[in-house]
């Protein structure tokens, strides 16, 4: 039995989680979003109520990659069809404690059985193909299998060789990943392939947490009538969000703020050019999620703490915490 | 009190079984003993319950590929998971629970798969307990004191209450917890259920102010991380928590702020004792419990089981068999047609899976350090340096690392080992100094921590700092030449249990006594006045790896 999950618009506060699910589900390759927080801020509940939220993807029937057109199913692929049809956006759990098996794919055990076949059975990451890959506790997450979420995540294609199989798919999806940073740290490689980072609190204002115990309650008591008024809001976000993908390659991107965002990374002394990249594609999202045409110094203001903290050097005896370096950079760069 | 408290148990475990999957479940607090079974007795009775053993595999949890079935029906047979059949998991030795099988549990519970864990822990240590994000998910916490109480099943007679609507039941729980610094949400959400199942306990449909005052002492005392401040108390908070949670009397536009007042009584009646001291001792109960889960060495002898490897048998690892017969099976049909004078399974070398584990096998960095009046003076500034250089070099190379602290006559464990350096930092500069050097007090408690972290798999390294002027003896006495003989004492039992270690001389000019002591030790020594970043570093390198 599973519960419909929360509906995301019904989610109090923790705004700088939200946007960020948003402006990843605007443009995909920002590059998935990291989550960490204490227990019990939402973090979970979240993630989990982005499936809902998102807009439905084309893919053929059949598919075991959700392709969009038929070209793009891979060779080994059976019984795929010609026709289309509208399925929700694969959001993928990664349980933790997940084999290698489930993960990559492996000999399809029934069929090899029965029949004496071998044959190719995708994992978990052929499932999440243009999708959303979600771990939770991904800091707790096994190395080999971080190793390979790394690995694919990059490439954006999937390779396996082993008990006599060879079989690529494609694999582009977005790394939703959440955990909590007292039980353990995530290894910094891991960390800058992640688009944007988040840190939520639970909230600290007691109004705001009433407000959160009574939706919460009444989701539990009565959930239908509860998702009638929020799956109103949650359309409002989805058509935005569909609006946004739209407006996305008209955004004018002056070459001042491309400027602007070096000399940014360039200050803050972020490894490598992802920063920039990410900074500057998180950047255009928003813009498009706000209706603007053109990209100003604000949306990248805004933008540069969740785009930039995870990706500075990292001082652990800096009390500051490195959102507070970021944002005290971006004032001194952008003043 | 301690009659309450068996009532309380007793509750709770009725109210659990009432409605397990709204309650989350409870951690039990108890040693095996036939006072806990008498309480399970009185759980099991209403309930299926099954037992979760901390071992189990994902195939059980989650259910997956029978592989026995598979081979004699011919068709895939998938076994059910744990939780398939509705029951109460049961989870003995929950201390042991490791961190990713609390988060497999904790996603059950969201998912709203699991009907109820009740976890047994047998912790004896303090940091032997149920994982704290799975504690989260379980609202009751049950560890009644002293003698078991002859009617303690008996419900303790419950006033009604004046009617409570659930609008304000939510307001009052939450500000409640506010107060006592619960800054997870799901313990109000807890609170709430346990209001309304014990309202349907006493077959009333609406919530009243009894029900609301059991829910805060059943789900409450346990977590609070501090005292509320009482409206006529106009002292101001303790500056170390304030920043945490604002405290609720800013909030003005919060009402029935009055009315938590009582439930704020009956919640402070029930508080463990140990909280409040902890709480002294700048918020220690919390969030100090980085096991460092997560880097484990992979070993083939012993430890938690993982996914099988292909591999050959070389006599030092051990045979996954159904791994093996699984990668075997897809090759009959074509082995058999190779070789049709054999009969029954074909198993190849290259069919051979292994079976790996998973062994805690960290490296642990025990910083021994002398905060006495003498080191204050001298160069405890420096020292600390010294330990976020190491600090910073311990966060490269993963390894945990533990504080203890020696002034005035003992040693205190500041922090037990942890991976996050953000709070050693933290713990670090808060440390105070003054009073004497009991050097030995703090070599002792540095080893009794190395050995128990040598039992629970990590592999220390002990590091002292001190200006080696040590006049407190093992026994508290004030005597220097005792305190030296008791300080070399303890090095050369640190030597017989082959610890590394490393002695850091941060007087102004360097103890002939504490190269003693490091020879003693068979650690290495350095004097901090001669020596710069560059030497410790390779100083505690060379420790390390040697």
């Amino acid at each position: 039995m599973t519960k419909r999950p929360f509906p995301f618009s019904a989610i109090v506060g923790q705004d700088d989680m939200k946007r960020a699910m948003i402006l990843t589900a605007i443009d995909p390759g920002i590059g998935g979003v990291l989550v960490f927080g204490d227990r019990g801020t939402g973090k979970s509940t979240a993630v989990r109520a982005l499936a809902a939220l998102l807009p439905p993807i084309t893919a053929i029937v059949g598919c075991p990659v959700n392709a969009e057109q038929h070209e793009d199913c891979p060779d080994w692929a059976e019984n795929v069809t010609r026709k289309k049809q509208k399925c929700p956006t694969p959001v993928i759990d990664l349980p933790l404690g997940a084999t290698e098996d489930r993960v990559v794919g492996a000999l399809d055990i029934e069929r090899a059985l029965t029949r004496g076949e071998k044959a190719f059975e995708p994992g978990l990451l052929a499932r999440a193909n243009r999708g959303y890959l979600y771990i939770d506790e991904v800091n707790l997450l096994e190395d080999h299998i971080v190793d390979l979420l790394l690995d694919v995540a990059q490439s954006g294609e999937n390779v396996v060789e082993r008990e006599g199989l060879s079989i690529r798919h494609p694999a582009r999806f977005v790394l939703v990943g959440s955990g909590n940073p007292e039980e353990g740290e995530l290894r910094p490689q891991l960390l800058d392939r992640f688009g944007l980072s988040v840190e939520v609190r639970s909230p600290q204002d007691v109004a705001q947490r009433i407000e959160v115990i009574k939706r919460r309650d009444a989701f539990e008591t009565d959930t239908s009538a509860f998702l009638e008024v929020y799956d109103k809001q949650d359309a409002k976000i989805r058509r935005a969000i569909l609006a946004a993908r739209k407006a996305l390659p008209n955004i004018e991107t002056p070459d001042a703020i491309l400027a602007d965002c070096a000399e940014l990374c360039i200050a803050l002394g972020s490894d490598g050019l992802r920063g920039e990249l990410t900074l500057l594609r998180t950047a255009r999202a928003l813009a498009a999620y706000e209706k603007a045409k053109v990209l100003t110094r604000s949306h990248l203001s805004r933008i540069a703490p969740i785009a930039l903290s995870h990706r500075l050097r990292r001082d652990p005896l800096d009390e500051a915490g490195s959102t507070t370096r970021v944002t005290r950079t971006v004032e001194a760069v952008l003043a | 009190m301690s009659a309450e408290s068996w009532q309380n148990a007793a509750l709770a475990l009725r109210l659990l079984a009432l409605d397990p999957q709204g309650l989350g479940g409870a951690v039990i607090k108890m040693r095996a003993s036939p006072a806990r079974d008498a309480v399970l007795a009185q759980f099991s009775s209403t309930e299926r319950v099954r037992k979760l053993p901390t071992t189990i595999s994902d195939e059980q949890l989650f259910g997956g590929l029978d592989l026995a079935a598979t081979l004699a029906a011919g068709h895939v047979t998938t076994s059910s998971g744990f939780f398939d059949t509705s029951c109460i998991a049961l989870i003995p030795m929950a201390e042991r629970c490791d961190e990713s099988l609390a988060a497999k549990l904790c996603h059950l519970t969201d998912a709203g798969q699991s009907d109820g864990i009740v976890a047994l822990d047998e912790g004896i240590e303090r940091n032997e307990r149920v994982p704290d994000s799975l504690a989260d998910r379980l609202a009751f916490h049950i560890a009644p004191e002293g003698r078991m109480p002859d009617n303690w099943a008996t419900p303790a007679s419950n006033s009604d209450g004046v009617s409570v609507s659930i609008a304000e039941a939510q307001i009052q729980l939450t500000v409640l917890a506010v107060r006592f610094g619960i800054s997870s949400l799901r313990a109000p959400l807890l609170a709430l259920n346990t209001a309304r199942v014990h309202a349907r306990l006493h077959g009333r449909s609406d919530l009243t102010s009894a029900d609301v005052e059991t829910a805060a002492k059943l789900v409450y005392p346990h977590r609070a991380t501090q005292m509320p401040e009482t409206d006529d108390d106009t002292a101001p908070p303790p500056p170390s928590e304030s920043d945490d949670t604002p405290s609720p009397q800013n909030e003005g536009e919060v009402e029935n702020l009055t009315d938590t007042d009582m439930l704020v009584d009956a919640v402070t009646a029930l508080l463990p004792d140990g909280v409040l001291k902890g709480l002294a001792a700048a918020g220690t109960n919390r969030r100090s419990n980085g096991n460092g889960a997560g880097q484990k060495r992979t070993s083939n002898r012993r430890g938690r089981p993982l996914p099988s490897r292909p591999g050959r048998l070389d006599g030092t690892s051990r045979i996954d068999l159904i791994a093996t017969l699984r990668a075997a099976a897809p090759w009959q049909p074509m082995r058999q047609a190779q070789q049709p004078e054999r009969t029954g399974l074909l198993i190849r070398p290259s069919d051979i899976r292994l079976k790996r584990y998973a062994q805690h096998s960290d490296r642990l960095l025990i910083f021994s350090v002398d905060a006495s009046g003498s080191a204050a003076v001298s160069r405890l500034g420096e020292a600390k340096g010294a330990i976020e250089l190491l600090l910073a070099d311990a966060y490269a190379s993963r390894d945990h690392v533990a504080l203890i602290a020696f002034r005035g006559t003992e040693a205190e464990l500041l922090l037990p080992p942890t991976r996050s350096l953000v709070q050693t930092k933290r713990r670090l500069s808060a440390m105070p100094g003054g009073g004497g050097t009991p050097l030995a007090a703090g070599l002792q408690s540095a080893m009794e921590l190395a050995e128990q972290s040598q039992g629970r798999g990590l592999s220390p390294t002990i590091v002292v700092l001190t200006d080696g002027r040590a006049n407190i003896a093992l026994d508290g006495a004030a005597n220097r030449t005792q305190a030296a003989a008791d300080a070399h004492t303890v090095a050369r039992a640190i030597r017989v249990r082959g610890t590394k270690s490393l002695v850091i001389d941060m007087s102004n000019r360097p103890q002939r006594a504490l190269e003693d002591l490091g020879r003693a030790m068979d650690g290495a020594y350095i004097a901090l006045p001669r020596a710069d970043a560059q030497r410790v570093t390779g100083a505690v390198t060379a420790a390390l790896g040697g």
